[in-house]
């Protein structure tokens, strides 16, 4: 294979599809450290970068591969890592600092169980909290969550776009049974994929103020050797990008960090909602719990019982107004994840005082649609 | 008076953030000096250079450098480099840190950016102590020397940085110290002309914490430099630092071989044959 996008139908992993995706999205950089279960990734960039005259790095260790993806970043490359969870609680300082320096990457997890060494190869949805709070400072962050071979390749492109628009890191959460599942995947033509490229700078060097903002609150970005001479640091910065510890300075740059996410949500969030227009029990899940939950909304409308799904794609930002507008009509709401309660806080939070039926699981597989099918008749009643 | 010293370098500076935030004494301001020198005698094209640096008192040195620069988290400058370096060929890295920052919570990083070759130049500036957080001691800290977290006396044998960074596999390995200034600027030319991984340590003064900690006067610390560093071919591994005891200074490697850039290259011919 040394085409650069293989278009057609391919019967692949999703590990496969997440690094064809990072490849079609124009991904130019790669650098990571091997990690069950995301090292399928790894391995298969390993493959097709040097033909595509690509740059891969297999890093010492997580902290230096995230930091790498930065830097290449910055030097105008689109670039990307993938992990699981322990490769995660290694980087977040450094995607702390790509998302106060304002620096688009792609960040895999493909989440296993936890705590620490927890289940290798087995996967989790336990880490959907550590991404959006990991970071140190307020952040705010994006992440999707593929239910299927199909979208780690889709999403993995969104991803790169989403990077791309914001000047943020954004977080594709997939797990250790899409990861490691083969099905069908289709790769579009080239020319059927949506590409979105940073914003560069419009103006002469000198006149170039590296994080000043237009009312998109994202700043152009110029990159490392092309005149610009800017500087860059972790430190609170003024829009020259010097150190400047004032109050107002650190008030106007966490507010613009954190606004240009939390403005834009309806635009950046993606749900897909299945007959919810009259449903009486909302099911509210996401990644492949959301299969199970699909068969156990279909098994119940067989029993009678009007119950939807609403999947979330996107996870962070959360859809809140999207829940509390459709939990406003229904008697309760199901809320299955591959955790012990993590995402159902954000739920409940949303819907209060709608009752929330919460069906954790812990080691390996989703919940089954029979033991979501019973929650929801209990509350069909 | 002042404005008139060094206004050649201006254009290589960011003049609107002087006077920098080092200590009166502090070695730092003679390594940025001799590093832009470097890059004016060179006439080095300033568009393709990229200052990096760690955290620390070093780590501010980016800041005032008029190149792309990126101040980066602790001990992390290498990797962020790498990613520079491998990214766009056409820029040298340079990465000026403290030796706390690269050597101990970098150490990892600096062994496999040595390893794998990477196009770029380290300037270490080794004060043998965290200076910045209040100079407590840290990986090149001498026996017995008293820091806030050594009261009674350092228990901890150092790190002899020459002798690592070579043998982890450096291209070229260099120490001078801030006293021997045309040495140091000569260093640093032939590591910004130099292909692949490029190390130069520099002894330089911590003056408000480790040498007041230790009776040391700035004129005592740099006398120290001038009257213990010999300039001397030794083995890297017999350039140990020791108190009272002479220091071995100069270049101790100066080889060639392929940077990761070029091999990357390589590996590109070799899938698609």
């Amino acid at each position: 294979m040394s085409e650069t996008i293989p278009t057609g139908k391919h019967f692949v992993h999703g590990d496969w599809a997440c690094a064809e995706g990072a490849i079609a999205a124009g991904c130019g950089y790669f650098a990571a450290y091997p990690i069950t279960p995301a090292t399928e990734i790894s391995e298969h960039i390993a493959s097709r970068f040097p033909q595509l005259g690509r740059r891969f790095v297999q890093f010492e260790d997580e902290i230096g591969a995230i930091a790498s993806v930065i830097g290449a970043s910055f030097s105008g490359m689109k670039a990307m890592t993938a992990t699981s969870g322990p490769g995660i609680s290694l980087m977040l300082e450094n995607i702390g600092l790509a998302v106060m320096t304002e620096v688009p990457c792609v960040i895999v997890n493909v989440m296993r169980g936890g705590p620490s060494t927890g289940q290798p190869t087995m996967g989790a949805q336990a880490d959907v909290m550590q991404c959006r709070w990991g970071a140190h400072g307020d952040v705010e962050i994006i992440a999707l969550a593929p239910q299927s071979v199909q979208e780690c390749f889709d999403l993995t492109v969104h991803a790169f776009n989403l990077s791309e628009e914001y000047r943020t890191p954004v977080f594709l959460l997939s797990d250790a049974n899409i990861g490691h599942m083969f099905e069908k995947l289709e790769i579009p033509a080239a020319d059927e994929i949506e590409i979105v490229n940073r914003k560069k700078p419009q103006v002469f060097p000198p006149d170039y103020k590296p994080y000043e903002a237009d009312e998109s609150m994202v700043p152009p970005m110029a990159c490392f050797g092309e005149g610009y001479r800017f500087y860059s640091t972790g430190l609170t910065h003024n829009e020259m990008g010097y150190p400047d510890m004032s109050v107002e300075t650190q008030d106007k740059l966490v507010r613009r960090l954190c606004d240009k996410i939390r403005r834009n949500k309806k635009k950046i969030n993606m749900t897909e909602e299945t007959m919810t227009e009259d449903c009486d029990v909302l099911v509210v899940t996401y990644g492949v719990t959301a299969r199970s939950a699909a068969s156990a909304v279909q098994m119940a409308r067989r029993e009678g019982i009007k119950a939807g799904l609403l999947r979330l794609i996107t996870l962070w930002p959360f859809p809140d107004w999207k829940i509390e507008e459709l939990a406003d009509n229904v008697k309760g709401v199901v809320v299955p994840e591959m955790n012990y309660g993590q995402l159902v806080r954000e739920v409940e939070r949303s819907v209060k005082p709608t009752p929330v039926e919460f069906i954790p699981k812990l080691g390996e597989n989703p919940p089954s649609p029979d033991e979501i099918l019973e929650r929801i008749r209990r509350l069909a009643k | 008076m002042t404005e008139q010293i060094d206004y050649y370098l201006e254009d290589y500076l960011r003049m609107d953030r002087l006077p920098h935030i080092w200590c009166a004494g502090c070695g730092l301001g003679i390594i940025l000096k001799s590093y832009v020198q470097a890059l004016y005698e060179l006439e080095y094209d300033l568009d393709k250079i990229v200052t990096v640096s760690g955290i620390g008192c070093a780590g501010r040195a980016s800041g005032y450098v008029n190149t792309d620069a990126f101040h980066t988290t602790h001990g992390r400058a290498l990797p962020f480099a790498t990613g520079i370096s491998t990214s766009n060929t056409d820029i040298k890295p340079v990465v000026i840190s403290g030796d706390g920052d690269l050597f101990a919570i970098g150490g990892n990083h600096l062994i496999h950016a040595a390893r794998r070759n990477i196009n770029m130049l380290v300037i270490c500036s080794n004060n043998f102590n965290y200076g910045m957080t209040g100079a407590q001691y840290g990986p090149t800290t001498p026996r017995d020397m008293r820091t806030p977290t050594s009261p009674y006396g350092n228990i901890e044998n150092p790190f002899n940085l020459v002798s690592l960074v070579s043998s982890a596999g450096a291209t070229m390995v260099s120490r001078w110290t801030v006293f021997h200034v045309n040495q140091l600027k000569n260093s640093i030319k032939k590591g910004l002309t130099k292909n692949g991984f490029s190390f130069i340590e520099v002894l330089s003064p911590c003056t408000t914490g480790y040498g007041r900690l230790n009776k040391m006067s700035p004129i005592d610390m740099m006398r120290d430099l001038r009257d213990t560093c010999k300039i001397r071919k030794v083995h890297p591994t017999e350039a140990t630092i020791e108190p009272g005891k002479e220091v071995i200074i100069g270049d101790f490697v100066d080889i060639e071989k392929p940077t990761y850039a070029d091999v990357l290259d390589q590996l590109t011919r070799r899938s698609t044959e």
